[in-house]
């Protein structure tokens, strides 16, 4: 009985230890993590559609609610003008998910750039979509709030050859996006708006980041 | 029987480097030792595991009962190796990225729950230390030589630079998986050549 006693003590006292370690340790480094990803997974495709910001578009971010998702936006100011947002969108590829971060112009609610975040397409075929800058850039221009299909499905998409499935995947998630935008528009405007006089408040602090 | 702390530390270098003397820890030095970066952030990553866990199932031998003991040693190692995930994704996440699942697999490295079970729970503080960090870096060592030659043949760089000129063809062979067993085996033919008595 009493070395039962023993084990259950030591065991709990370990584990409850342990987790209470861990748990201020995430706290402690998950600001850092998330910048970390952002930096790596998204940043360059964010870094890329805001060629040419003011500002850095990784600092400058919100988040909104779209039903029960919580959805990341990321702002970009072009001539002293805030009004470019980029977020992510999802289609369905070939080797899974294929993660777009797609830019958008809110007056003019056109796509100022397309790039691919997350993919696990088959190297050297439908991983082009990430490696082939010219596939994306098809994209630069077009309203987002068409529908997208590739051109063997009676659409606009030039598709990747031999990569058939990841390209209506890029163009699944392309109209996803359209989606999103139109559903968020209003808010993301009043979003918009608070931002460019925040932004001038805050500049001082947070732009070390 | 009872041997300095200095033997303890020495004997991981050489006579008990755990992939190619006790060919222990296959899994993580034939998977990411793809580059000699990656090989020596696995090695650091199961160094740092490996002292932590025992220096703390050493101070615990004389607590923790016998007939729990493997599942509080799992315990202790998995709260390191998680310890060591999150601190990669904060402060080295290009590292973390290419090194992926073998980082939390790092817990059932048989090296760590090894040295856990035959070495810690059964000496002291120091000596278990001095242990650790010889395994560790016995183990880092092994794991950055097979990556410097897979990287060098299989790609053409080591620690990222170009080592040949622009007309050598990479042998990628050797950056698959059929490549790291061929490499491991003519290694530890190389040690066994040079360790005969």
């Amino acid at each position: 009985m009493r070395e039962l006693i023993k084990m259950v003590v030591v065991l709990t006292v370990l584990s409850a230890f342990s987790g209470g370690l861990l748990a201020s340790l995430r706290n402690g480094t998950k600001d850092k993590i998330e910048y970390q990803q952002l930096k790596f997974v998204k940043g360059p495709a964010i870094l890329d559609i805001f060629k040419g910001a003011t500002n850095n578009p990784l600092l400058d971010r919100f988040k909104l609610k779209d039903g029960t998702v919580e959805r990341s936006f990321f702002v970009g100011k072009f001539n002293g003008k805030t009004d470019t947002v980029a977020f992510e969108s999802y289609g369905k590829g070939f080797g899974g998910d294929i993660g777009l971060m797609v830019g958008v112009n809110l007056d003019t609610n056109k796509i100022v750039g397309v790039g691919v975040t997350t993919l696990s397409e088959t190297p050297g075929v439908g991983s082009r979509a990430k490696t082939d800058p010219s596939f994306v850039a098809q994209f630069k221009g077009r309203p987002l709030e068409e529908t997208f299909k590739v051109k063997a499905d009676g659409g606009q998409v030039d598709a990747l050859s031999g990569a058939t499935v990841t390209s209506r995947g890029v163009a699944a998630g392309l109209t996803d996006a359209g989606l999103i935008y139109k559903r968020l528009k209003p808010e993301l405007e009043k979003k918009l708006k608070n931002f460019s006089t925040k932004a001038v408040k805050t500049k001082k602090g947070e732009k070390n980041g | 029987m009872a041997k300095s702390i200095t033997q303890e530390f020495v004997k991981g270098l050489w006579e008990e480097i755990p992939p190619f003397r006790l060919v222990l820890g296959l899994c993580p030095t034939l998977a990411v030792t793809k580059t000699i970066q990656d090989g020596i952030g696995m090695g650091v990553a199961t160094t740092f595991v490996l002292v932590c866990s025992n220096v703390l199932v050493s101070a615990m031998r004389n607590i923790i009962p016998s007939k729990v003991r493997i599942a509080a040693f799992i315990i202790i190692i998995a709260t390191f190796v998680t310890v060591v995930e999150l601190l990669m994704q904060a402060f080295t996440y290009p590292l973390f990225l290419s090194l992926g699942i073998f980082i939390p697999l790092i817990v059932v490295n048989c090296i760590v729950l090894g040295r856990a079970e035959a070495f810690a729970s059964k000496n002291a503080i120091m000596h278990s230390l001095a242990d650790g960090l010889g395994i560790g870096i016995g183990f880092t060592l092994a794991l950055a030589s097979l990556g410097a030659v897979r990287e060098v043949f299989g790609s053409g760089t080591f620690w990222g630079a170009p080592v040949f000129g622009p007309s050598f063809h990479p042998f990628s062979f050797m950056i698959e998986a059929p490549g790291a067993f061929v490499c491991l085996g003519l290694m530890l033919c190389i040690m066994n050549l040079v360790g005969k008595k």
